[in-house]
């Protein structure tokens, strides 16, 4: 399983370590344009395994575009162009070779908005497993819902209503429905965007909890907007800056000691 | 269909689908991945299946209109030399207008093609001959000597018209080498009439007559002209009533109505009528204005008056989105100044909002313009030769009038149908484009 | 006065009563110095006596020429000589009705009996009365309405209150037209089937298989009594309804699914207008591309493979009508698809589902009521559309479920029943009237439940 980091192209800006020991992403010199817009230019990273990392930044500083890079859900978005290599397990996901289909199913996403399928609660956990063909048959896919909901800790609330529908759920229980759909699929990355900003803070500490929980079992890369929230769940931290990656690096020393002006002045609140 | 494995069951064992490896859940996509694959392109052809038969459709539908109907625009003519003889026409020699008006100018016609055919004689055959014409060929010999008394005893050459069977032989409508018998044309009129070609003096012309003319039992005479004016008429009258009406009850509902019981029922009315079938509006003329009201059957008045009720419901409804598209700050703005309501819509939104009204005003008129079910009902489908001349006359629509001649068994009619058809959806088409210029020129993006 | 003559004459007293009220407030202030102390502006006052002025005379008029046939035909009757109004009523009714149409000029006087012609002149003079006597009264109510305003109008006077809430009146008229067309339908079908249904009774319209309206002249010919079991018609319209939904449903749907999902930018751009071509087709072009092409291309098809394919086949007129019907759910469709948020694709992309498995089991899940509110108003279209019926259908009531006999339909009766002479008292009129009652009453239960199921959707996602 191990796959040799791949070589860091030289004249980059980024301040820190880029690369890890045992990376399950291995991004380099990734660029995106929309149309005529260049959103991402040449950022260099590796995500690791078992570890959360978070980007933060400046609005429309390009984290999120890629993040969605990294399960190739960029491919919607009409104009949409991706350059670069972005190697999941040693094996780049831009290659004829990949299928995205199969790419989705190892790198999973939560989004922004809670987006509960309209069907009922079972079926939205019960829907990856279904046309991936994960479960022989009914008592596994039970099996695989139950254990989902479980590790999204949202069984105890839902346990007895199975059959409602996904969206009569509250916006935290929806979001962790999301989660658990997701994990429900056995990805081996999830990647979350702001998956916190629709939500009240009692909510919020309920994700954050199960995403440290996920750490265990998951590499998961969070992008948000709250240095606070980076701070509490995050090992490794990001900072993107107008497309560019500005300085990537242990949480903890990122926010105690930045090595970047720009970082500083982001995190000091000079800007944001 | 939910937990079977209840929970303390669930807790007693690890089962296998749990503690899978990432590699094997791969392996299992995998597998999966080449039915869904090929259910992926099925599902895609389908799609392109349906939009393709959607083009044909359109295509085979136009094609086979313009293929019938676009030779309706040339008629063919003989080339005759008449002389105005003043024993058939004018016998007493007074001039007399009554007497040239009733007088019969079809012999002179008659004579002049015996003329060029000497050798025929007979009754039947010259019979024959005659049939080469139309019997309306006279007619403008008619308007010109009644025009013009001074052509009595002259001689003039004209262009006159011939039957629609000769003019759809012509027009290679009609299959030479069909039987004799199963042709409406006998071998020798064939012969006749390839005899007047060669010669150059029988072919086709523009065919001004079409629209000219109000209708006619033969078809080489019908025209569009008493149509299209009974169609306008009744446009007019339906656009006079249809906007003001459709604007105020927008203005109503969309800026001053209260949120009531009311309101609720009126809008609900509103969008139930939209899809009411026509054919009832058409009951309704019927059963109120002619029948409760008196009002004169086959009167493009009462066809407006239906057609305004029809349409209402569609330009109410185009004029609430135009207005609900007026941002609130402009309302604000106005209403901060210390405008009254009134004024804040009469100044304000409405000014911004009518290139929207105006664009559902078109549509609602193209929609009116193509109505012809409950014209039917109130009796605009009368055999009416005269042009109307005001909204209480007896008067047909465009539609009405394709709808009439359709049923018609002549070949002619077949064309003169297409044909209308084809004036028609070219109104249509020049009314729908300018609702999308006038959109595409005044959307504003707020 | 002839009623042209008399608007004119309102519209201009209007106009004086604008320029009389403006005078006055001005006056009331001492002149243009003095408009500060006006409440409103001087245009106000002016509006505000020309409405009063102009609407009542305006109502009052209308309401007179409403009912003035009516009255002075009833007067012209009650004159005429007793042996002409003893005449059976058929007779008497087509009697007065030459008078009509001598008095509009349809027929000159000199073609008529004499009676006829004295009664047209009678109604003449009475005519040039009335319109003599209305016009004096609508134009003394407007200037009296003049001079009661312009009595009132001081400068504390709210003029403008006044005029906004007359007009808002008047826009409110305007609004409850729609309600008032409503209430004229339902009356005009309900009265006419009521006395339909004293003839024949509710059940044997309802549940009667025989439909021959044509009633015989006389009494022993074959078929006299006229049968009117509405069976066969209600069993033609579904036929030709459900040929037309299995076209436009499956072919309008994928078409919007391809559009929207697959399509190419450009693609969408130029399919979807020439598909929306099709729906401002006239409805009577549509009949005729059935009858001269469709048709005779069903029956040669027809005539290849053995079967007897009928002329006006039921197949012709609802793949026709189908071929309407397609863009009217392909846009609805459309709209609804479109109405699915992103974030719900998104959702099913990033769990790794293919395109058609989104679309499938998410998009169209989750657009399904607003989709089936469509097709349900698409139905309600099939159901209620006249002119491809009328001449691609027959006329003959066959009960029968193949597609390649020819059915009759609802509309198709309603027209042939009122198309070309009609007494107004026949069953066979008020036979088109009932099955107008029934018409109206399906689709609409179909419109309210399909509006009400689009509108439930379009909230859940505003």
């Amino acid at each position: 399983m191990s796959s040799a980091a791949l070589p860091v192209p030289q004249g980059i800006k980024t301040v820190g370590t880029v690369t890890v020991a045992e990376p399950v992403f291995s991004c380099r010199d990734v660029n995106v344009y929309y149309g005529d817009k260049h959103a991402i230019k040449g950022v260099n990273i590796d995500i690791a395994r078992k570890q959360v990392l978070a980007m933060i930044g400046p609005s429309g500083c390009g984290k999120s575009t890629f993040l969605r890079c990294l399960n190739r859900m960029n491919d919607t978005i009409l104009g949409a162009r991706v350059e670069g290599q972005i190697a999941l397990e040693g094996q780049d996901i831009h290659e004829k070779r990949q299928d995205v289909v199969q790419l989705r199913a190892r790198v999973g996403m939560v989004f922004q908005k809670p987006n509960p399928f309209p069907k009922s609660i079972y079926e939205n956990v019960a829907y990856g497993p279904r046309i991936h063909g994960l479960a022989a048959d009914r008592g596994e896919l039970d099996d695989i819902v139950n254990s989902s909901l479980r590790r999204a800790g949202l069984w105890e609330e839902v346990k007895d209503r199975l059959n409602q529908p996904g969206t009569s759920l509250s916006g935290g229980q929806q979001q962790r429905l999301c989660i658990a759909r997701t994990i429900a699929v056995n990805p081996e990355v999830i990647l979350m965007d702001e998956p916190c900003s629709a939500l009240d803070p009692i909510a919020t500490a309920r994700i954050e909890d199960l995403i440290d929980e996920l750490r265990e079992s998951y590499a998961i890369c969070i992008v948000t907007h709250s240095m606070q929230q980076a701070a509490r769940v995050s090992q490794r931290t990001a900072y993107f800056h107008l497309g560019d990656l500005v300085e990537v690096g242990e949480t903890d020393k990122i926010f105690t000691n930045p090595r970047a002006k720009l970082t500083e002045d982001y995190i000091t609140g000079r800007f944001g | 269909m939910n937990n079977t494995s209840d929970t303390a069951h669930n807790e007693a064992r690890e089962p296998a689908v749990l503690s899978r490896s990432a590699a094997e859940t791969q392996a299992l996509v995998e597998r999966s991945l080449r039915r869904r694959y090929r259910a992926e392109q099925r599902f895609q052809a389908y799609g392109m299946a349906a939009v393709l038969s959607g083009v044909v459709f359109v295509i085979f539908l136009f094609g086979t209109i313009l293929l019938q109907g676009i030779s309706v625009f040339q008629q063919s003519y003989v080339k005759l030399e008449i002389f105005y003889d003043p024993e058939v026409i004018d016998p007493t020699g007074e001039r007399d207008p009554d007497v040239l008006v009733t007088a019969n100018y079809q012999p002179l016609v008659r004579d002049a093609l015996r003329e060029r055919f000497p050798e025929v004689s007979g009754r039947r055959a010259t019979r024959e001959l005659y049939r080469i014409l139309s019997s309306a060929a006279s007619l403008d010999l008619q308007q010109r000597v009644v025009a013009n008394p001074l052509l009595i005893g002259q001689r003039e050459t004209r262009w006159v018209l011939v039957d629609d069977n000769v003019d759809m032989l012509l027009k290679g409508k009609v299959d030479r080498d069909a039987p004799e018998d199963a042709r409406r044309l006998s071998d020798e009129q064939v012969a006749w009439i390839d005899e007047l070609e060669a010669a150059g003096v029988l072919k086709l012309r523009f065919n001004r007559s079409f629209f000219s003319n109000g209708d006619s039992r033969d078809p080489e005479q019908a025209g569009v002209r008493g149509a299209l004016t009974g169609s306008l008429l009744t446009l007019l009258i339906t656009l006079l009533l249809s906007f003001p009406i459709g604007v105020g009850a927008a203005v109503y509902l969309e800026e001053f109505a209260p949120r009531n019981r009311l309101t609720d029922i009126i809008e609900v009315n509103i969008n139930n009528l939209a899809a009411v079938p026509s054919i009832v509006f058409g009951l309704l003329g019927l059963a109120v204005f002619i029948g409760f009201f008196g009002m004169p059957r086959s009167a493009p008045l009462v066809g407006g008056l239906v057609l305004t009720l029809l349409t209402l419901p569609t330009i109410i409804i185009a004029s609430r989105a135009a207005l609900k598209a007026v941002p609130p700050s402009i309302r604000e703005a106005a209403l901060g100044m210390g405008a009254s309501r009134l004024q804040m819509v009469g100044h304000h939104v409405l000014p911004l909002a009518l290139p929207g009204m105006l664009t559902g005003a078109i549509i609602g008129m193209a929609r009116a313009l193509g109505e012809s079910a409950p014209l039917l009902m109130i009796g605009m489908v009368a055999f009416i030769v005269d042009v109307p001349q005001g909204v209480m006359d007896p008067s047909t629509a465009l539609p009405v009038q394709v709808f009439l001649w359709s049923d018609l068994p002549e070949r002619g009619f077949v064309e003169r149908t297409s044909g209308a058809i084809i004036v028609l959806l070219l109104f249509l088409l020049v009314m729908n484009a300018t609702a999308v210029v006038l959109r595409n020129k005044f959307e504003k993006r707020w | 006065m002839t009623p042209s003559v008399l608007l004119l004459a309102i519209v201009a007293l209007s106009l004086i009563a604008f320029q009389v009220g403006r005078a006055r407030a001005l006056a009331s202030v001492g002149g243009l110095r003095g408009v500060r102390n006006l409440h409103s502006l001087p245009g106000h006052y002016g509006l505000l006596t020309a409405l009063w002025c102009g609407i009542p005379a305006l109502l009052l008029a209308l309401i007179w020429w409403s009912a003035q046939d009516q009255v002075l035909i009833n007067l012209v009757a009650a004159e005429l000589p007793a042996d002409l109004r003893n005449l059976d009523p058929a007779s008497f009714s087509l009697f007065l009705n030459d008078v009509r149409n001598v008095v509009a000029g349809n027929i000159p006087a000199d073609q008529v009996s004499t009676e006829t012609a004295g009664a047209a002149s009678h109604y003449l003079r009475l005519r040039t009365i009335s319109q003599w006597s209305i016009a004096v009264m609508a134009l003394s109510a407007g200037v009296i309405a003049l001079l009661i305003v312009r009595s009132r109008i001081r400068p504390e006077f709210r003029a403008r209150n006044r005029v906004e809430r007359l007009i808002e009146g008047l826009l409110f008229l305007c609004s409850t037209l729609a309600v008032l067309t409503t209430i004229g339908i339902v009356l005009s079908v309900v009265f006419e089937s009521i006395r339909f249904f004293n003839i024949v009774p509710l059940t044997d319209f309802l549940f009667g298989t025989q439909w021959s309206p044509q009633m015989a002249i006389r009494a022993d010919q074959v078929g006299s009594s006229g049968a009117f079991g509405a069976v066969p018609l209600f069993a033609g319209t579904l036929l030709i309804s459900a040929i037309a939904m299995c076209v436009a449903v499956p072919i309008g749907l994928f078409s919007a699914i391809y559009l929207a999902e697959y399509a190419p930018y450009k693609l969408r751009g130029i399919v979807k207008p020439l598909l929306e071509v099709l729906a401002g087709v006239p409805t009577v072009v549509y009949g005729f591309f059935a009858v001269t092409t469709i048709g005779p291309l069903l029956r040669g098809w027809g005539v290849e493979l053995g079967l007897d394919v009928s002329g006006e086949s039921a197949l012709a007129a609802g793949l026709v009508m189908g071929i309407m019907i397609i863009p009217f759910v392909s846009s609805l469709a459309d709209d609804m698809i479109t109405a699915v948020p992103q974030s719900l694709r998104d959702g099913a992309y990033a769990l790794g589902a293919t395109r058609s498995e989104t679309i499938r089991q998410v998009v169209l899940r989750a657009a399904l009521p607003g989709i089936v509110g469509g097709v349900l108003l698409a139905i309600s279209r099939a159901i209620g559309e006249t002119m491809i019926v009328v001449m691609a259908a027959g006329l003959a009531a066959n009960l029968t479920a193949n597609p390649l006999e020819a059915v009759t339909t609802v509309t198709v009766q309603i027209v042939t029943l009122l198309v070309g002479d009609q007494e107004f008292d026949s069953p066979k009129t008020l036979a088109a009237f009932a099955l107008g009652l029934m018409l109206f009453l399906v689709t609409l239960l179909l419109n309210v439940i399909a509006l009400y199921v689009v509108r439930k959707y379009r909230e859940q996602y505003e």
